[in-house]
């Protein structure tokens, strides 16, 4: 089964990346950005028996190594 | 041969980057029309990048040994004999093309090249260093190339785990389309511990180590040996991505197997991968090599001949290993977490040949795909001489302290801090003199040696007159070695240049290596190894020609050595060399007088020698504080800068003979540099230099916190500093981040 | 006292600490691979050294922290025992939970080499019984990600129990936005577990150990670690 995990750093926690980016943007005249928070994408395949089961293991995976659930968020979605 | 591989066509071989005249030469070669494969091969093979077509011929006349050299030009880097049985193992390399394109992965990927080539010789490295050349800071793409290009460099060498200790950083108008970044490594290895190319032994295994193969790079060796024209933006996938974690693993992997013995040959896969080291490999054993690609390991599906014999994916290696320690070197690639596959073997049939699944895609005379590359003697013409400008026919436009205080400010003097300390230049612990001085310094191991290293190239002079320019290049090397202590040994090249079938080019080249080949000669400072790029122009507006010399030194007591901050007030300081004023191709006339005319300054090879062997004598018996070799911006600038090292001022005294005061502070004459000694010490430095008909005046002392020129107000160390210190960082203030280039 | 150097593929900087350890000790640390499963009988003090371990990828340390070596090294700590994580180090020792908060990228974005002044918070501990209280010593810093970024509860809690090890300051003992090299709440160069056996720092005092090298305020850390005696 084919999933898509995005990671990104819970709000609040500074992220001079996106700040940086939301700058460049700027000066690359791409008008009314108002904001830019990077984060990451995982395309995962894993072997599951059912929608259920994969969900667990890929919830697992984000809670042991995936996010840093200290300043990050994570999201699960099957394809 | 394979029926489902594209036709060849005259448009498919101009692809290729072969001429009609080079693709009739395979015609007879091979006595049939190539496979497509082949034709990749030979497009590989015989592009300027790896066959050094259009240099090959006269770089025959550089000298190449001595007595301390162990092996010249001709292998993946040089080797020299540094004493107790050790060897120093070094080279530079450009990657200039690519870090126009993509300026982190460029700069990245040219670090991981140059550090593979020292490596595969069984050389731990132990410093880098780099010379960059970026176009005007006006124009629109320089910020950003600075940016991606210093990130690129460190975000490589920090994460491998070498210091960068050293570097050359200027900026001019001609580098607008084509920037320059060469990077030199420099490793240590015991002299019976060295591994070269050459394959011996027939029937031997051929394994593939370390990453896996991808479509990383097809024809990068042949965008190297192109200009740029408007398609160049396109050219991006091209662009390999380096994976300084891999070759970190790499380097770990292939010294335990060397040190274990396992090794009979190996190289390191650079510009056209698996062909150029598979070829070369048998070639230089004079044994035929044959390579099954079903074997090697791929990272995409489905890849074609072609693209695996083409590929440049980085952090690989090719080896020829001793059969009995197979399983042996497999469980150290295995332990590392890289890829260990045997995908060939030698063979004494002279052909090289390439199988996939089942069929035969290639089958050349190994030896004649280098020996028969073409070879090219291009026209040249000498550049016109140029009128040697007098000082007194200058008008100095502003004071002489306004002046140094601008020249401070401009791109190409101003403090680079900015740049260094993006660099990881203390790892290892053995750093003894960091970047910022005329030459970097790093301990042997544990000492009491130490290896001094520099880079540079005065890029004016060679285009005002590029047999000086050459000669100075080398004689600069020389001195800024010479001023930290050390005795220079030998050096690398980087030869920079344009177009290479326009004639004024073409001349350009042949000049400078002349020059560069005498002063080497006169200097015993011979040339190990090296590399040269050539069509370095875009819409026909090339480069100025720029030949790098990276240069190594020996100190046999690092106890022994120089730097070149003012240490102590009251302490005399002394100009050795004589100053004739010459103003031609200065900084002073470039910047303070916007001129850039005049023939460059000459450079006398005996007086260098002359005045830098007593200098290395006096730091040998410890009667100077401070040394600083003069360059840019002559003697007013080398004092500044040795003030604002030291945070101590001087009083410098109006010179007793009669020529116009500009010229003298100002003035790139060469063979000269400052000293700084006690005042009891100084009758006796005068007195030895004079024995030795070398030039030795007192100018001033040191002391309290301002510089003081003759006839002018002073300049306080905090005005200097800030002129030096912030042109740099304002400049590249909006920060870009590369995070989203790096991995 | 026994010293083990715990060796991850992409650490880079054992070299300096072993030559750090061997000044003040007199002897070679051992070096441990980071897939074996024990650490050597008698080990007084694990060192997890800089570099770049597993390339940096996913999150740096993140990979690190999770060998199989960090099992015993747990333990280690678990049970009393000295560890000490610098640079890539501290960032594994977040990452592994033995001590709390985040190493993030350097607010400039850049990586920053360069000497660096901190100020010893307290020397009441077994890494730095050798240096004075509140001493402002020089070392060197060389990370990308070296801003450390806690809730307010986690730094109240480092604060309250005095477990703040050093802080970026300049060379007068100032503490502001010039001489911070990476932004660090509370100007946060290093701080210590709750029993003040684990210490985590991005700062490399194994750089600073020869004055031919540029100082020697760093072997204040060897030579108070050389002379700790385990309580066992």
């Amino acid at each position: 089964m084919k999933a898509r995990i995005i990671v990104t750093l819970k709000s609040g926690v500074l992220d001079p990346q996106g700040k940086a980016i939301e700058g460049a943007l700027k000066s690359l005249d791409v008008s009314d950005v108002l904001g830019v928070r990077q984060g990451k994408v995982f395309d995962i395949e894993i072997a599951a028996a059912n929608k259920s089961e994969a969900e667990t293991k890929l919830k697992m995976a984000c809670e042991k190594l995936l996010a840093n659930t200290v300043v990050e968020n994570y999201q699960i979605e099957l394809l | 041969m394979s029926h489902t591989e594209p036709k060849i066509t005259p448009e498919l071989i101009a692809d290729h980057g072969l001429k009609p005249d080079e693709y009739q030469r395979i015609l007879q070669l091979i006595g049939r029309e190539p496979s497509y494969t082949e034709l990749g091969i030979f497009s590989a093979m015989w592009n300027e990048h790896c066959s050094y077509k259009s240099s090959r011929l006269h770089l025959k006349s550089l000298p190449t040994s001595a007595p301390w050299v162990i092996q010249g030009p001709g292998e993946n880097a040089g080797v020299i004999d540094i004493g107790d049985g050790q060897a120093c193992i070094f080279k530079m390399e450009s990657h200039n093309h690519p870090s126009f394109i993509e300026p982190y992965q460029g700069a990245t990927t040219g670090v991981g090249g140059i550090l593979r080539d020292v490596f595969t010789m069984g050389a731990r490295p132990i410093a880098c260093l780099n010379l960059l050349r970026f176009g005007s800071p006006d124009h629109p793409r320089t910020r950003h190339l600075v940016s991606g290009v210093v990130a690129g460099i460190g975000g490589y060498g920090n994460s491998f785990g070498v210091p960068t200790v050293g570097g050359s950083v200027n900026f001019h108008t001609r580098y607008d389309g084509n920037i320059l970044v060469n990077a030199m490594a420099v490793g240590l290895a015991n002299q019976n511990e060295i591994f070269y190319a050459k394959a011996t032994g027939v029937g031997l295994p051929i394994v593939y180590l370390g990453s896996k193969t991808g479509r990383d790079g097809i024809h990068g060796a042949s965008m190297a040996s192109a200009e740029f024209d408007d398609k160049s933006e396109e050219k991006r996938p091209t662009v390999q991505v380096g994976d300084p974690f891999s070759e970190k693993l790499l380097l770990e992997a292939c010294l335990e197997i060397m040190h274990k013995g396992c090794v009979i040959a190996i190289q390191d896969m650079g510009a056209a991968g698996l062909t150029c080291s598979a070829v070369e490999m048998g070639a230089k054993g004079d044994l035929g090599i044959e390579l099954n690609l079903d074997d090697v390991p791929c990272r995409e599906a489905g890849m074609t001949a072609y693209e695996m014999m083409l590929s440049e994916s980085q952090e690989r290696m090719l080896m020829v290993l001793d059969p009995s320690r197979e399983a042996e070197a497999k469980a150290i690639f295995q332990k590392w977490g890289l890829d260990f596959a045997v995908i060939g073997k030698t063979t004494d049939t002279l052909r090289f040949i390439v199988k996939h699944k089942g069929e035969i895609k290639a089958d050349l005379p190994i030896k004649e795909l280098g020996d028969e590359a073409p070879l090219y003697d291009r026209p040249w013409v000498a550049p016109p001489a140029l009128a040697q400008i007098q000082a007194a026919d200058i008008h100095p436009p502003m004071s002489h302290s306004a002046a140094l205080l601008k020249l401070l400010s401009t791109p190409d003097q101003c403090s680079k801090r900015w740049i260094w300390e993006q660099y990881d230049h203390l790892i290892l612990g053995n750093t003894i003199q960091k970047p910022g001085g005329d030459a970097a310094i790093v301990r042997i191991e544990n000492g009491p040696k130490g290896l001094a290293l520099c880079t540079d190239v005065t890029q004016r002079y060679c285009e005002a007159d590029p047999f000086e320019g050459g000669k100075q290049a080398v004689a600069e090397a020389w001195r800024n070695l010479t001023a930290v202590g050390a005795l220079p040994l030998a050096l690398t090249d980087n030869l920079n240049f344009g177009n290479p079938e326009r004639k004024e080019i073409m001349g350009q080249f042949v000049l400078a290596i002349r020059g560069i080949g005498e002063a080497a000669r006169a200097l015993d400072f011979p040339i190990v190894s090296g590399n040269v790029s050539l069509y370095n122009e875009t819409q026909g507006r090339g480069i100025l020609p720029t030949p790098s010399i990276g240069g190594v030194g020996l100190l046999k007591d690092i106890q022994k050595s120089a730097s070149l901050a003012f240490k102590k007030a009251g302490e005399s300081i002394l100009l050795i060399g004589e100053t004739q004023h010459w103003l031609g191709q200065s900084i002073y006339l470039r910047d303070i007088c916007n001129r850039e005319e005049g023939s460059p300054p000459p450079v006398d090879l005996a007086v260098e020698r002359r005045n830098g062997d007593a200098v290395r004598s006096f730091i040998h018996n410890g009667r100077v504080t401070a040394v600083h070799d003069l360059s840019d911006g002559g003697l007013a600038l080398a004092l500044a800068e040795m003030a604002l090292a030291g945070r101590l001022g001087a009083k410098i005294e109006a010179p007793l003979a009669k020529a116009p005061l500009h010229g003298w502070l100002f003035g790139e004459d060469q063979a000269r540099y400052i000293l700084t000694c006690a005042p009891e010490a100084e009758s006796a430095i005068l007195a030895e230099c004079a024995a030795l008909n070398v030039p030795c005046q007192k100018i001033g002392m040191t002391g309290g916190q301002d510089l003081v020129l003759p006839g002018e107000t002073p300049l306080s160390l905090a005005q200097m500093s800030a002129s030096q210190e912030d042109w740099l960082p304002h400049y590249m203030a909006e920060p870009i981040d590369h995070g989203l280039s790096a991995h | 006292m026994k010293a083990a150097v715990i060796l991850f593929p992409g650490s880079n900087r054992e070299g300096d600490v072993a030559r750090a350890l061997h000044q003040a000790t007199g002897h070679e640390p051992q070096i441990i691979w980071h897939s074996d499963e024990e650490l050597p009988q008698g080990t007084d003090l694990v060192v997890l050294p800089g570099g770049f371990s597993y390339g940096d990828y996913l999150r740096c340390g993140a990979i690190a922290a999770r060998a199989k070596i960090m099992t015993a090294v747990r333990a280690h700590a678990a049970r009393g025992g000295l560890v000490l994580g610098i640079c890539n180090g501290f960032q594994i020792l977040v990452e592994s939970g033995l001590l709390p908060g985040v190493l993030m990228r350097n607010t400039h974005l850049r990586f920053v080499c360069r000497m660096q002044h901190l100020r010893v918070e307290t020397n009441s501990t077994p890494f730095t019984s050798a240096y004075q209280n509140q001493q402002i010593i020089e070392v060197a810093i060389a990370h990308g990600e070296g801003n450390y970024v806690a809730d307010q509860n986690t730094i109240n809690l480092l604060e309250g129990n005095g477990r703040i090890a050093f802080r970026y300051c300049d060379a007068l003992g100032q503490m502001n936005a010039q001489s911070n090299p990476n932004g660090s709440i509370n100007h946060i160069a290093g701080i210590y577990s709750e029993k003040f056996n684990v210490l985590g720092l991005m700062p490399h005092p194994e750089n600073l150990i020869e004055s031919l090298v540029g100082g020697t305020d760093g072997r204040g850390m060897f030579e108070s670690l050389a002379h700790f005696k385990s309580a066992a």
